[in-house]
């Protein structure tokens, strides 16, 4: 590989005052980013930050509206992924990007296979394969079809592709998303080594622990905007999570939620979980106990198993381990619909694709859920139907031209309350909330917040998921901490101040304690 | 004319009219009825002709009998699955022969039923029933898509149709037999447009009555989301399946009555591509999601009404398919996305006032 002699002459990849828009947004402003040969650099943020953006414009997929690349020195203008791939900037994305019914040798060659008298040398394209492989210490057999390999091995072919056509850049999203731990390992030892052959390397992950196990140094973005670039050593956990989330720790602004600590003491809960997991979900099992009346955030980065956690509550995912109480009495939950009966509720994190069913009107819309707890011949007459639409646009103030519009023409916010009006009205005493707030205007927001106040006031349990800490801190009485798919801690009310919330989302700090 | 006032007023109502979902299917009927009108001097005339309605229309009605509830279940199975039952024919097939063998015994050509005959119907349904609940655990169950799932018995039903009567043709001598698929004496109206037009009004009941046309829709739009509000979409699939089974299997009933005899190897042939096309004609989404079952009849009639208007007009049958798919071309790019849009942009210039109005005064011809 001669790319170490080029690292010699100290080379690298340069981006300056790099900006990028959408209609309506502003997605990178002003962003600089700087990627050394040999080294590997964590690109860290938030949802929105820009993280994705940014490698698009690096790779030629959008092109920025401001800003310069350079490399080496030398101004590059990158028109496509090909264009980049040209210059030795390769992605290898979460989704392994490969054919799984053609052979490994096949996928590392496909579209520069060695040829004889044009056609493929098939004896030639395997020794190779076999060569790039043991050069890489990857274990797989060149003429094995490749979906009878692991995945970790599956995202390591797709990596030795990319090292393969000349690479000396390489950006790795979120490959560690779907692997265990022993792959996660295997993994960073091809990382480790792709460094010390000198490529330079860009690891996006929402995974903490794992920045400070392989890379050099972090990148930070939040909202569109560069916070900073760091050298790992000098940058605690604890001020990673501030940098990215955008808190200050001193700033001591808690609001006091007036709950007793003891108020739940002898007071059966409505769910209880008892070493609950599912196996969708890869959240290690956990205990957790909500009472009626609370509302408890479930705070955490993303990826950090929030929402796997109350799936595998509501049985969206289906738990494979452990017990699951309500009001005391063990159930089974086998699907969304007995959940239900049990008087749960789920709004999902994802409305477009788990929430909405765009072309039924905002009436089907509404009452879709309690059709359903009802059943398919117990229909619901038009007349009740149009009451209770009725009732909820007024309740809930959804600003829709008739009931009979369908939903996809209401603005997001207004969907959203669609869909809290449809669990509303299934009248539940647990309610899961999954990112109710995300995208949609301020005014709604704080509709939404005090909506959530409103039920638990009723007597209803409410498990709260929310990115925006502010949000949680006036809502929640209780707090339980995620952090890389594991229930790490819950923080009751004295313990409900920002500086606690990051030092316990951050973690490896819990020894000093 | 160029009243501008009146045509201001009207626009709105010109805007609803377009963007409903049954606009399109009812002018595509009209212009075949107009077209029918200018041709055939005749065709509204009905007499009563050995004893029931005859006519180009009462016509019509009879021969799309077998369509209409074919298209019935397709439309049900398009909108849950965004995929297609290819096998109806071949079950319409398989149900007839089920029934024939019930009537028949062994023997291959009779005038005595073997079994009571409301029994061998029965029977018949049930087996359409049965290769629905195939198609459907494919589907449901197994997640095959829908098109390769039903290509099994597609290949397969006319054969195994064929086992069931022992490799013959069988014939039904018996007149009572034809009580389904001709005229029950006494009746002046086929006994097909009796029972197509009641097994309309039944599963518009069916769908209306229970929540499975609201199911069906919201399993079909998102299957995701069905499932976190506690439908079992994998049931709603499989009964859409199971029904269209027993809807062809009536279709089977009813054209091997209409003949007296059981002849697996031409009963329903090619007519799921006539029964998609009569789905697409109704307006409904091939992917799924929202359906209407008037529309799809509509479509069933439309097509029927233009294999009757090119026949009316001495187009031999072997030239039949060439102006059949002519027509069909037209109306499918007619419904297009891409030139609903251009029409839409062109009505807003004044020229495509000239044309509606042009069109308008072509009627009045």
């Amino acid at each position: 590989m001669n790319t170490i002699q080029q690292e010699q002459k100290n080379p690298s990849l340069t981006m300056n005052g790099i900006g990028k828009s959408f209609p309506g947004v502003r997605a990178l402003h002003d962003v600089d980013f700087y990627l050394r040969r040999g080294e590997i650099h964590a690109l860290m943020g938030e949802n929105g930050a820009g993280k994705s953006t940014l490698i698009k414009v690096l790779t030629g997929v959008f092109s920025m509206d401001t800003g310069s690349v350079r490399l080496d020195g030398d101004p590059l203008l990158i028109r496509s992924p090909q264009d980049a791939q040209r210059h030795g900037i390769s992605t290898v994305y979460q989704e392994v990007n490969l054919c799984p019914n053609l052979t490994v040798a096949e996928n590392l060659f496909l579209g520069w296979e060695p040829r004889k008298m044009g056609l493929i040398d098939w004896k030639q394209m395997n020794l190779k394969a076999a060569e790039l492989l043991r050069e890489l210490n990857i274990s797989a057999d060149p003429t094995a079809q490749l979906d009878s390999c692991s995945i970790a091995i599956q995202q390591m072919i797709a990596i030795a592709r990319a090292v393969n056509t000349e690479c000396s850049f390489l950006i790795l999203d979120e490959p560690t998303s779907s692997l265990d731990a022993d792959e996660v390992e295997q993994l960073f030892t091809l990382m480790r080594q792709l460094k010390d052959n000198g490529v330079g390397i860009i690891f996006i992950t929402h995974f903490i622990e794992q920045v400070y196990e392989v890379c050099d140094r972090i990148t930070v973005l939040r909202n569109g905007e560069l916070v900073g670039e760091f050298e790992v050593e000098k940058l605690p956990r604890l001020a990673l999570v501030t940098k990215m989330m955008g808190k200050e720790i001193d700033n001591l602004s808690e609001l006091s939620v007036d709950t007793d600590e003891s108020r739940f003491e002898g007071e059966i809960p409505i769910v209880e979980a008892r070493n609950l997991t599912s196996d969708a979900s890869k959240v290690a099992p956990f205990d957790l106990k909500m009472y009626a009346g609370e509302v408890v955030g479930f705070g955490g980065l993303l990826g950090s198993g929030r929402s796997e956690l109350v799936r595998a509550i509501y049985g969206a995912d289906k738990a494979t381990q452990g017990q699951l109480l309500i009001k005391g009495k063990n159930v089974k939950i086998k699907n969304p619909l007995d959940a239900m009966k049990h008087g749960m509720a789920y709004l999902p994190e994802d409305r477009k694709v788990d929430g909405i069913f765009e072309d039924l009107s905002v009436r089907e819309n509404i009452i879709i859920a309690l059709q359903a707890k009802h059943g398919m011949f117990k229909r619901m007459s038009r007349k009740e139907m149009e009451k209770y639409a009725d009732e909820y646009i007024a309740l809930l103030n959804i600003k829709t031209s008739n009931i009979e519009t369908p939903i996809k023409t209401l603005s997001g916010g207004n969907q959203q309350k669609v869909i809290l009006a449809r669990w509303l009205l299934t009248n539940p005493e647990f309610m899961i909330l999954d990112e109710p707030t995300r995208g949609i205007d301020v005014g709604t927001k704080t509709e939404i917040q005090k909506l959530i106040l409103k039920l638990a006031g009723e007597g209803k349990s409410v498990a709260f998921i929310s990115s925006e800490m502010d949000e949680m801190l006036r809502t929640c009485s209780r707090m339980v901490v995620m952090r890389d798919r594991r229930k790490v801690r819950e923080l009751t009310q004295g313990q409900l101040n920002q500086n606690t919330i990051m030092r316990t989302i951050a973690g490896g700090e819990e020894d000093n304690e | 004319m160029n009243n501008s006032i009146e045509e201001h007023a009207s626009k709105p109502f010109i805007k609803r009219l377009l963007g409903h979902r049954l606009t399109f299917p009812l002018v595509v009927l009209l212009v075949v009825v107009i077209q029918n009108i200018i041709t055939t001097p005749n065709f509204f005339d009905i007499s009563i002709r050995n004893g029931f309605l005859s006519g180009y229309i009462p016509n019509i009605l009879d021969e799309a009998s077998e369509l209409v509830i074919v298209t019935l279940g397709m439309t049900l199975v398009i909108a849950v699955s965004g995929g297609v039952d290819l096998s109806v024919g071949a079950v319409m097939a398989i149900a007839a022969s089920f029934c024939g063998l019930m009537l028949n015994g062994a023997e291959y050509r009779t005038d005595v039923f073997h079994n009571p005959y409301g029994l061998a119907l029965l029977v018949g349904l049930l087996g359409g029933g049965l290769c629905g609940a195939f198609n459907g655990f494919l589907v449901s169950r197994l997640k095959i898509q829908p098109m390769i799932a039903t290509l099994i018995l597609y290949t397969a039903g006319r054969s195994i149709a064929k086992q069931i009567t022992h490799g013959q043709t069988i014939y039904i001598m018996n007149p009572v037999y034809k009580y389904l698929g001709v005229q029950i004496p006494g009746v002046p109206i086929r006994t097909t447009i009796i029972i197509s037009v009641s097994i309309v009004i039944l599963v518009v009941l069916l769908v209306r009555l229970t929540s499975l046309g609201l199911y069906v829709q919201s399993v079909g739009i998102n299957n995701s989301a069905s499932r976190l509000v506690g439908l079992n979409s994998r049931r709603v699939t499989f009964m859409a399946f199971v029904l269209c089974g027993v809807l062809a299997g009536a279709a089977g009933l009813v054209g091997s009555s209409s003949v007296g005899s059981v002849n697996s190897g031409e009963l329903g042939l090619t007519i799921e591509m006539d029964a998609i096309l009569a789905v697409a004609l109704g307006g409904n989404n091939l992917f799924g999601g929202k359906f209407s079952i008037a529309g799809s009849v509509i479509g069933a009639y439309t097509i029927q009404a233009i294999t009757t208007t090119l026949y009316a007009m001495n187009v031999r049958a072997d030239q039949l398919n060439v102006f059949k798919a002519i027509i069909i071309i037209v109306i499918i790019v007619a419904s297009s996305p891409v030139f609903k849009e251009k029409i839409t942009r062109m009505t807003r210039t004044v020229f495509s006032r000239k044309v509606s109005l042009g069109g308008l005064s072509d009627e009045r011809q």
